[in-house]
């Protein structure tokens, strides 16, 4: 029998104090000011305080009560996703549009376990010119649909 | 009577071409993301909120609105073919509603759900544009100490009557409040947590934040299941119901379209929990109980009936009081803030128009959906069988462009995926997002108003007690948490929401 009984709420208590101790440790820069005047450390501060307070009751509360295990992180898809997406932000203003979409679609595809190269290749294709009908033609948003054209 | 004089100028609005067309593509795009699992309305808000700048602000919110409520109709199909919820607000059609399909009704379903839909929603707008002046005229008279205690209210509300862990939704809330003072404040102008980085000094985007813990976390976490989806095979069945069918289907239509319309009102209310609430009626005024969850066509005509319902006078509470009520509001908060207006009583007043319009375009949205919907069901069954290893990847594209279309920086993109990251981190430790987001929209407002409320008392917080409306709305608000530790209540709570997940 493990101290920590009920794990889900224990870490999340844990991730709410940090918050709120980082809410305070910064805000400390900030003037605090009086009841009547606040500064703007002021409500910073109370939300700090009322994080930790908060978070500390659910952790503690979770050495008493029963809950079941955080479940496993698959760390693959959580790393694809996010990574395509950030590697789109970077990229779509230098190489454009038609390119980075092809290779979000591409990268993005293989966190699934059922990837497949040429389907996500066709697809990817398929969507670039979607998104340029869309939201360059239609939308008439500003992206460079190729590279350097921007 | 002045309702009609209202109506009437709503007409004026809504009825233009070019917001017929926002109406109609609200409603189409509403369905498409309703019928397929794996993305809900508030990530496609999210996702088209920046698309919106260059509109109208009445097109804007007329299109916004439109996802919404055509989400409710859209959710039901895919929870009747697929016995898998296309929405969480069609959970509990599944119940009934596929094994009806399994009988070869899926046909019936599929139009009493349709038809439900659409009474509700005529009853719904005439509610929402009766109820909203009363309730204007009443938050006119706030001033800030009642504007602070009244999100409080609204925000425990928030999380009394959502599902899971009190502690930790209430925790969620205020680590939203922090998130959304991110920024400079407006009365010193100091940057708070911005660290330096020029893109922060603004604050937090909320497409950004929204589309994180809502999109990019669903995503994620569909992904690490290698659960099959199985569509039904067979006929769909004729899409009409019999005259028994129909005489068991009305009563029940009718009281989800009342449930749903008042817990819509709630905080915390909305879509997902008029739903579940009709269910668990329509179950127990039934003289059959044991007829439920084996094809009783009431299980599906109140709930769908109460989730459209709800849907629609959801928007009651952030149109009057200029409190969003659950995280799809939260939303229309940011997109009336994108083009200057500020939610609240002063809305119907100055901007009657927007107002008005918008109102009666949920009804006339409502008609274009019973009219394409019934005949596009066979093209939304097509869309169904698109695998979702093909489609995850085009919604993470439209999410990408929506985001990195507000300002054209990486940044934004950087900070909606740290949001995602978070956002799965909260799904595995099972804390719900959506008090997070309320708080976000809400922090800005709260900390003015709380600041306000100060200085007039001169430091005093017992002006938050000694002024009669202030101190009621928190009594309530204590009320309401006294309520929920209680076992008793806390049993019943839990019930409602396991009949739609068992």
């Amino acid at each position: 029998m493990s101290l920590i009984r009920h794990p889900k709420d224990f870490y999340s208590g844990l991730i709410f104090i940090g918050f709120g101790i980082a809410a305070i440790v910064i805000g400390s820069n900030y003037a605090l000011g009086t009841a009547a005047r606040m500064g703007p450390g002021y409500f910073p501060r109370i939300l700090g305080i009322l994080l930790i307070v908060l978070g500390a009751a659910l952790s503690l509360r979770a050495l008493r009560l029963q809950g079941s295990p955080v479940p496993a992180w698959k760390w693959w898809p959580t790393l694809i996703v996010l990574g395509s997406v950030i590697l789109f932000g970077i990229i779509v203003n230098s190489v454009g549009l038609v390119f980075s979409t092809i290779i979000l679609i591409v990268l993005s595809s293989a966190a699934s376990h059922e990837f497949r190269y040429k389907e996500a290749l066709i697809s990817g294709v398929l969507l670039a010119a979607l998104a340029v009908a869309v939201f360059v033609i239609g939308l008439k948003l500003q992206l460079p649909i190729w590279p350097g054209s921007s | 009577m002045d309702l009609f004089n209202h109506l009437a100028l709503g007409f004026g609005v809504a009825l233009t071409p070019i917001n017929l067309l926002y109406a109609l593509v609200g409603s189409l795009v509403g369905t498409l993301i309703g019928v397929l699992p794996g993305i809900g309305p508030v990530a496609t808000i999210a996702m088209l909120l920046p698309t919106t700048y260059a509109l109208q602000p009445v097109s804007a919110l007329i299109m916004l609105a439109g996802i919404y409520y055509g989400a409710q109709y859209g959710g039901s199909t895919t929870s009747i073919l697929l016995n898998m919820p296309g929405e969480t607000s069609s959970a509990v059609t599944c119940l009934d509603g596929h094994q009806m399909a399994l009988k070869g009704q899926a046909g019936a379903a599929l139009a009493t759900a349709a038809l439900g839909s659409f009474f509700a929603g005529c009853v719904a707008t005439v509610f929402v544009a009766t109820v909203a002046i009363p309730l204007s005229e009443l938050a006119l008279k706030f001033g800030p100490a009642e504007y602070c205690s009244l999100m409080i209210l609204g925000l425990i509300g928030a999380v009394v009557l959502a599902h899971g862990s009190l502690l930790k939704a209430i925790a969620m809330i205020v680590l939203g409040l922090l998130l959304g003072i991110v920024g400079t404040d407006v009365n010193s102008g100091t940057a708070r947590f911005a660290f330096g980085v020029p893109e922060l000094i603004d604050g937090l985007g909320i497409v950004s934040v929204a589309m994180g813990l809502f999109g990019f976390a669903e995503i994620v976490t569909n992904l690490e299941s290698t659960e099959k989806r199985e569509i039904i095979k067979g006929k769909v069945g004729g899409l009409w119901i019999t005259r028994e069918q129909f005489k068991k289907a009305w009563p029940a239509s009718l009281r989800g379209t009342g449930v749903g319309s008042i817990l819509g009102l709630l905080p915390g209310g909305g879509a997902m929990l008029a739903s579940f609430a009709s269910y668990a009626l329509e179950k127990k005024v039934s003289k059959h109980p044991g007829e439920f969850g084996k094809g009783a066509i009431q299980g599906v005509a109140g709930p769908e009936s109460a989730n459209n319902a709800g849907a629609q006078t959801s928007f009651i509470p952030l149109l009057t009081l200029g409190i969003p009520e659950n995280a799809v509001m939260a939303l229309m908060v940011g997109a009336m803030t994108i083009h200057n207006i500020q939610p609240g009583p002063q809305v119907m007043t100055s901007n009657p128009g927007l107002f008005w319009g918008l109102v009666t375009s949920m009804w006339i949205g409502n008609l274009m959906l019973v009219v394409l919907n019934l005949p596009l069901i066979g093209m939304w069954i097509k869309l169904l069988k698109v695998p979702y290893r093909v489609l995850y990847p085009a919604i993470l594209l439209f999410c990408a462009i929506g985001v990195y279309s507000i300002n054209n920086t990486s940044f934004d993109v950087l900070q909606t995926a740290v949001f995602g990251f978070l956002g799965v981190l909260f799904v595995k430790l099972e804390c719900e997002p959506a008090p997070l987001l309320l708080g976000f929209v809400l922090g800005p407002m709260m900390e003015e108003n709380l600041r306000r409320a100060m200085l007039l008392s001169r430091g005093d917080p017992m002006t938050f007690l000694t002024r009669p409306l202030s101190a009621a709305m928190l009594g309530a608000a204590a009320l309401l948490l006294v309520l929920i530790v209680l076992p008793n209540l806390r049993k019943k709570r839990e019930e409602v929401f396991e009949e739609g997940e068992s």
